[in-house]
């Protein structure tokens, strides 16, 4: 019985999940950016859910070691003044290389001339915390930091519908 | 009873008010065929699936979080002691900004993981997680103290966690001048400075010699920046710590690390050392390969992803001693130069090489009761060569829908030492040349293609190893949701003919959103997939893959 009941919470609590999540503007169970600390690549410590920033963020998880990931970011990189310009959108790139590879992400960032928030991730703990399964995986975070759009891939043209989605933050 | 199911009914509202329920899902199916050519073969189960999800809640400064794992068996090239349904992560947690304390099961690092690093990599099947309570305090900004104690994950037997033998302890403490100090503010120079200290207790249950209990490893380490260089590094030593893994000597241990850069916007150079001596720190003396190391020791080299250099002759650290340096350096010509051309060039050159450490043993008897094998200093090198990877690649973008990646590698690895191949004794030395396109079509069509070719040097006019390798990738995307790719790995200059072999697998994915499935077909050889600084062997299959993947 006591096995029983306890399935049944579970169900009425998930089925109550999914329900929600059906129903706009429910502000009851929405994705929100998790809180956990990290270091930008300069060494300071930053709370991922207190950025500080106005417009919405783009957080992209992305490795030295992971090629689709990088030519992801230099596309938006290219087109990065435009999208802040029109949009006030900021982008912060999620480092999650370890202690193997953690060195070359100041060489790569600055190697590239990248304009990005540059955030370290060494042992996964964003990356848990965001759920990604693997890299590159890129979302879309509004100015109440509820996460409104992901996306798990790279293929060339992805970033004209990040570019769409922010848009429609904008017009909001 | 009424009641009771009326607080049932009203339980999700209370529960998930204003908290936020995170996670991940990830599942693959193989089914796989016999394929003598390749030496694969169909497991009596034919079908093969792990699945695991990852579910993080979090109320106000309550968290708590679970992973369920399933083996039904494991596919290939997973550890062998996993297998069964159940749970293999769980904690209870609150947080503030003074405080951060967790009980169950968590991942740490000490630094750069020279004493203490518990993380997991799922695609390696790699874990080891502490089982206990962690402590995070904040007493103030730029200060973080941290105490650790726990049981490691060893493997997941019938649905259940199994853990290693001893118990891991440890303090780190870390400290951030110019967030700690108000005076320091504005000061030019960053420093921060840090010191952990970790111990693990194993029963001493041999019969001939008198083992530590208690063993411990410390150290500090320090990082500075000065506009636009950073130095940093840190310094660990272990005490005696008799194992299979060293030959039960009594030696102490000892790793380094040190890295300078200086980048600046279009330039970054990075050099870097290591050194490491008699290092194996396990909370179990008697565990080998990738089992309960408390520490993380990877290798001092790029991470490579064109599959003929990053598969076939990948290097591992030697635990027992190396010493290793890297240079790296990327350039960017700016847009409008000559060489930049109407997109900028970028020009990326890296070194690295280890070499075997020198152990002095001139003044030692090895005989006598101390059990001290040898002497060896940080960067005290010989000229004996375990590794060297010279590459160089250079991108350039044509215009705005085609580029080019042109990559040149010369690997070489003591085949004696970093054991790679069966087919080969000494020194391996390999070139390859790689030229990756990538065109777009229109708005969300593209193609890219990879053409590799690996050359092993001949050896007193003899082909070596497995002879020359060429590969061909081709893949068609289309944004956002869609890709198909055919890749083909042709072992053409095998010595023997019998075993020049094509590998060829398809493989199609769909993604929308967060939601991944990716279908592939096709025969893939065995080889060492590595991850970071961990390497797993993963035989030579033939079959369907199916995997989905999905975040939430």
């Amino acid at each position: 019985m006591k096995t029983y009941l306890s399935l049944l919470i579970v169900f009425l609590s998930f089925s109550h999940f999914f329900a929600q999540n059906e129903l706009e503007n429910n502000e009851a169970i929405t994705k929100k950016l998790p809180s956990v600390k990290l270091k930008d690549y300069k060494g300071k410590v930053v709370n991922t859910a207190e950025l500080g920033l106005k417009g919405p963020i783009i957080f992209s998880f992305w490795a030295t070691w992971c090629a689709p990931c990088k030519k992801e970011l230099n596309a938006i990189n290219d087109l990065y003044s435009d999208w802040q310009a029109e949009t006030g959108v900021t982008l912060v790139a999620v480092s999650i290389d370890d202690e193997k590879t953690k060195s070359q992400v100041a060489i790569y960032v600055d190697g590239k001339a990248w304009e990005y928030i540059v955030l370290l991730d060494p042992n996964g703990d964003f990356k848990r915390a965001m759920g990604v399964n693997n890299v590159p995986h890129t979302f879309l975070v509004d100015t109440d930091g509820t996460i409104v759009y992901s996306h798990n891939n790279y293929a060339p043209g992805d970033e004209e519908k990040l570019y769409e989605e922010i848009k429609k933050l904008s017009l909001k | 009873m009424k009641y009771f199911f009326f607080a049932i009914f009203l339980s999700p509202f209370l529960l998930f008010s204003q908290a936020n329920i995170s996670g991940n899902i990830e599942s693959t199916f193989q089914y796989l065929n016999n394929d003598s050519l390749i030496g694969a073969t169909q497991p009596d189960q034919k079908g093969l699936i792990n699945s695991y999800m990852n579910v993080f809640y979090t109320h106000g400064k309550f968290k708590a979080g679970l992973r369920v794992e399933s083996y039904l068996p494991r596919i290939q090239g997973y550890p062998n002691r996993f297998d069964g349904t159940g749970i293999g992560m769980r904690y209870v947690g609150y947080a503030n900004d003074l405080v951060d304390v967790t009980l169950g099961t968590f991942y740490e690092q000490f630094g750069s993981g020279l004493a203490l690093r518990a993380y997991e990599d799922r695609a390696l099947g790699y874990d080891n997680l502490l089982d206990g309570m962690r402590l995070i305090v904040r007493p103030k900004s730029g200060v973080v103290l941290k105490g650790v104690y726990g049981y490691q994950r060893l493997s997941f037997q019938q649905g259940k966690l199994m853990y290693g033998d001893g118990i891991v302890r440890g303090v780190d403490g870390e400290i951030n001048l110019n967030e700690a100090v108000k005076k320091l503010e504005d000061f030019p120079l960053t420093m921060v400075f840090g010191t952990s200290f970790v111990s693990k207790f194993q029963v001493d249950d041999d019969p001939s010699l008198i083992l530590p209990k208690n063993v411990g490893a410390y150290g500090a380490r320090a990082k500075f920046r000065y506009k636009n260089v950073t130095l940093d590094g840190e310094y660990i030593i272990k005490e005696q710590d008799p194992s299979n893994d060293n030959s039960k000597i009594y030696n102490y241990g000892h790793a380094s690390v040190i890295n300078l850069s200086y980048t600046k916007k279009g330039l970054g150079i990075l050099l870097s050392g290591k050194s490491v001596d008699n290092m194996s720190y396990r909370s179990d003396r008697t565990k080998d390969l990738q089992d309960v190391l408390i520490n993380y020791l990877p290798s001092l080299n790029k991470t490579h992803t064109y599959n003929l250099v990053s598969t076939l002759y990948p290097y591992v650290t030697q635990l027992l001693g190396e010493v290793a340096f890297q240079g790296d350096v990327l350039y960017t010509f700016k847009k409008g130069t000559k060489i930049g051309g109407k997109y900028g060039t970028s020009v990326n050159f890296n070194v690295s090489t280890t070499y075997q450490p020198i152990k002095h043993t001139s003044s030692i008897n090895p005989l006598d009761s101390t059990g001290v094998a040898y002497i060896t200093r940080p960067f005290d090198k010989s000229d004996s060569l375990y590794w060297r990877d010279i590459n160089v690649n250079v991108t350039k973008k044509i215009n705005k829908n085609l580029s080019f990646i042109f990559s040149y590698f010369n690997i070489t690895i003591n085949n004696d030492v970093a054991k790679i191949s069966n087919d080969a004794a000494g020194i391996i030395s390999s070139h390859v040349g790689v030229i990756e396109t990538a065109y777009k079509i229109n708005k969300t069509n593209s193609i890219r293609t990879e053409l590799q070719g690996m050359f092993v040097e001949k050896e007193n006019g003899l082909i070596k190893d497995k002879g020359n390798w060429a590969t061909v990738l081709v893949e068609y995307s289309i944004s956002p949701s869609y890709f198909f790719s055919f890749m083909d790995q042709y072992n053409y200059g095998n010595p023997i003919e019998s075993k020049r072999i094509h590998y060829p697998i398809i493989t199609c994915g769909y993604i929308k959103d967060a939601t991944r499935f990716t279908v592939s077909y096709g025969r893939q050889r065995a080889g060492l997939f590595c991850v970071g600084g961990v390497c797993r062997f993963v035989p030579a299959n033939n079959g369907l893959t199916f995997s989905f993947t999905q975040s939430f």
